[in-house]
């Protein structure tokens, strides 16, 4: 320590300093930043963005601006990341079709390769969150129970106890959650769409996520299985009593006339 | 044997008949007459008549579907344990393994998914609470357009009504037994209603939940009041209500040789006993095959109840669908004062609340008054000729529906692409607003039957045969009607409106006349003035256009 405390006004202590101090902050930022943000520019990734600004440039650009820093119709693209393209345009959802409370899920237009490309270039605008690859949102083998819970914390505000969807401010919604691909959920909670707030994987962690989709899956796709018959939309007391109005007390009162016309027969004779 | 010295008190058996010798049901029949008396009791309720017509049997769906509510809910009640300690679910439902919950929850999944017929069931006795509230509703609006609450029947309305209003919180309390997501956030917003009452709701709060909010009490509190307290008082109603039914007699629409002081229609024994016990197994066996066919209050799906979570569409099963609509279109106010806080925004609709299920409960009374009518009344009307009162109705339904409407302002608001804002505004609006015009409408819809009425009784039916007269004119031929559609059509009895009378005697005294008369002389007048009914035709003006001077 003597040695150290003595040399400490050399004149090239400070420049010693200054490198100990940046190689720590470079160090550091090597260790704990995101590996996954930091795009590697190879030639094929650089290709795909060529495409993909191309695309852009004639779907997209239109509102959200030729270098994608956004304007009063779309929002800035830059950082977003290639999840969100994905979802946005793998929905349908992107290019929107007219300005309105909420753009909604339509018919896809691009091809997967083609919205790869476009997601290529905005990814390149700013690092955001990548598209989830397989074993990420894959819900095999994932936690039902604790999905569902998970869900009725997070999620059940808006999108109804199994997702299928409600209302929120102003015409706008949350959409139904019915056979949605599990790539586009783990997105949607990645990036947070619309009106949708994001839950990253600090929030929500990628077996978080999982146990979300995995229990959607069991009660809220094609496969589920209803065990009390009809599901009436899963709409909750007020299908249940329209239903019960129209075909309980109707069909009860339209047994009631039919009994009625049936006198007895002392009547007629 | 020694009957044969013993005199018979009853006379059922026949003189000089040996007891040895009577088939074994007249045995009985003697044998329990000769103990409970049932034999007068018989005779004078056997022969009861009852008039035919299908919207009589509104009550008794009523009746039936609250029968297999109760017998449904016996068996539920071998299996539900209305405990709310926490313990983790191993049961068999995959997506809740291993999720802590109640044991009323847990329990109510063993009902669906682990008791044999535990879930079909538990569907009829849901889907017969929700036609059971239904049917109540339609039974007491048919009671209400066809005056059947007039005296006598004033206290078998009221009654009526009591059932209703108890069948609703029957219905609340047994929702909310299984404590899952839905309910608890419904028992959530009642606490929330209770809070809001000024000073003592705290104090309330805390005594029906024995401490905070949600406790661990309320679904062994609410069992009891489900299962044991309101199901008593109901079934003490129903059978009060049915006892007045049978001393009343029933009411019958007007027609030819019905009369104030009798009953047309067919005998309870053999023939009604025949139809409403076939009638009771078709209520069962439709309601069976509704609970069989459609899912409800899919308990599984909506997870066990925590305080920190909720799911949108929350709403109430569908008879307290208007008290959510009242909450959810109010707007938040609330007054501060000293630390204080007055939550208008849930007050006042727990205000109105009782509000809107009284308007239609006195309204009986209130016809009463105006009428100053003290006879009994066993003709029921055709809602046409009761403007005012049919008007009165249809503008309460159309508040109710208005209300529910608010209740549901989500669900509209996906289902047709609405703006939840806008339909919370339509229904703010429509509140006040669509009442008084659905009130006038109805008025004028009425009139115009009551018009048509006469135009059909004075001028006979169209009957589309066009002819030409030798002069070139077309006419239609009108078709008189029958003795007994002419009879029917002018049966009402039309009140003249009350008057005060002169104010001011012959003397020139100034007599004082009260507030509440002119009042009742005002109604009086809109019931029944120029405006509120269509004067029906008389025997001279059907004379006069009937007497050959060519056509009219």
């Amino acid at each position: 320590m003597k040695k150290l405390s003595a040399r400490r006004r050399h004149p090239l202590a400070a420049v010693v300093v200054l490198l100990l101090a940046l190689a720590a902050t470079g160090g550091l930022y090597t260790a704990f930043a995101p590996a996954d943000k930091a795009q590697a520019d190879t030639s094929a990734q650089s290709l795909a963005i060529d495409e993909g600004k191309k695309l852009y440039a004639v779907g997209c650009a239109s509102c959200h601006g030729t270098g994608g820093e956004g304007s009063t119709d779309g929002p800035s693209l830059v950082g977003v990341g290639a999840a969100a393209v994905d979802f946005q345009v793998g929905t349908g959802r992107m290019p929107a079709q007219q300005p309105g409370a909420q753009v909604p899920k339509k018919k896809v237009i691009y091809s997967q390769a083609e919205i790869d490309q476009l997601a290529a270039f905005v990814a390149s605008l700013g690092a955001g969150p990548n598209v989830p690859t397989e074993e990420q949102y894959n819900p095999e083998g994932a936690d039902i129970a604790e999905g569902g819970e998970l869900f009725r914390t997070n999620c059940a505000q808006c999108h109804n106890f199994t997702g299928k969807g409600g209302a929120l401010t102003n015409g706008k919604f949350a959409p139904t959650l019915e056979d949605v691909d599990p790539k586009h959920l783990y997105e949607a909670m990645q990036t947070g769409p619309q009106n949708m707030p994001s839950f990253p994987d600090t929030t929500l962690t990628e077996k978080n996520k999982k146990d979300i989709i995995a229990y959607l899956d069991a009660v809220n796709s094609d496969d589920s299985e209803s065990p009390g018959g009809l599901e009436l939309g899963g709409l909750g007391p007020v299908s249940e009593g329209l239903f019960g109005w129209i075909f309980g007390l109707g069909g009860l009162i339209a047994v009631a006339v039919w009994v009625a016309a049936r006198t007895a027969k002392a009547k007629k004779s | 044997m020694s009957t044969t010295t013993t005199p018979n008190p009853s006379g059922a058996g026949a003189p000089g008949r040996s007891r040895e010798k009577a088939p074994a049901g007249e045995k009985i029949a003697d044998w329990a007459d000769g103990r409970l008396g049932i034999y007068s009791l018989a005779k004078a309720n056997m022969r009861k008549i009852f008039p035919d017509h299908w919207s009589f049997m509104l009550g008794e769906i009523c009746l039936y579907s609250f029968l297999i509510i109760i017998l449904t809910g016996v068996y539920l009640t071998l299996f539900f344990h209305p405990s709310m300690n926490e313990i983790e679910y191993h049961g068999s439902y995959v997506p809740l393994q291993g999720q802590l919950m109640s044991e009323a929850f847990a329990s109510t999944l063993d009902i669906s998914f682990d008791v044999r017929g535990g879930l079909l069931i538990r569907q009829i006795h849901h889907w017969a609470a929700l036609v059971f509230l239904a049917a109540m509703f339609v039974h007491m609006m048919r009671v209400f357009f066809t005056g059947a609450f007039r005296k006598p029947r004033e206290v078998n309305w009221l009654f009526g009504f009591l059932l209703f209003v108890l069948g609703m919180f029957t219905g609340f309390t047994g929702y909310s037994l299984p404590d899952d997501l839905l309910s608890g956030t419904g028992v959530r917003f009642m606490e929330g209603a209770v809070l809001a009452v000024p000073v003592v709701g705290t104090y309330l709060s805390f005594f029906l939940f024995g401490g905070e909010f949600p406790g661990g009490d309320f679904v062994a509190r609410f069992y009891s009041v489900h299962i044991l307290l309101l199901p008593g008082i109901m079934l003490g109603l129903v059978v009060a209500h049915l006892i007045l039914v049978f001393y009343h007699k029933h009411t019958q629409f007007a027609g030819p040789g019905k009369t104030n002081n009798n009953v047309v229609g067919m005998p309870l024994l053999p023939v009604y006993m025949a139809k409403a016990g076939g009638f009771f197994f078709l209520v069962f066996g439709f309601i069976a095959v509704l609970a069989a066919v459609a899912s409800i209050n899919p308990i599984w799906a909506l997870g066990p109840y925590r305080p920190d979570q909720v799911s949108t569409g929350a709403q109430p099963d569908w008879y307290m669908g208007f008290s959510e609509g009242l909450i959810r279109v109010m707007p938040g106010w609330e007054i501060n004062f000293w630390g204080h806080t007055l939550a208008l925004g849930v007050f006042i609709p727990l205000m109105i609340f009782p509000l809107v299920l009284v308007a239609i409960a006195v309204y009986p009374f209130i016809e009463a008054w105006v009428t100053g009518d003290q006879r009994e009344h066993h003709i029921l009307d055709r809602p046409r000729n009761a403007p005012t009162r049919t008007g009165f109705g249809v503008a309460w339904i159309t508040l109710y529906m208005v209300l529910l409407v608010g209740g549901g302002n989500d669900l509209w608001a996906t289902h047709f692409h609405l703006s939840i804002n806008t339909i919370t505004w339509f229904v703010r609006v429509a509140f006040f607003v669509a009442p008084v015009l659905a009130f006038i409408v109805t008025k004028r819809i009425c009139l115009g039957l009551q018009r048509r009425d006469k135009d059909k009784v004075l001028h006979g039916r169209e009957s589309g045969i066009i002819k030409r007269l030798p002069h070139g004119e077309f006419v239609e031929v009108h078709e008189p009607l029958s003795q007994e559609a002419m009879h029917t059509l002018t049966a009402h009895e039309q009140y003249q409106p009350a008057e005060i009378g002169p104010t001011v005697d012959e003397n020139g005294v100034e007599r004082k006349v009260k507030g509440p008369q002119k009042l009742r002389a005002k109604l009086s007048t809109a019931y029944y003035g120029e405006d509120g009914q269509i004067p029906k035709p008389t025997a001279e003006e059907y004379k006069e256009i009937t007497s050959g001077h060519g056509h009219h």
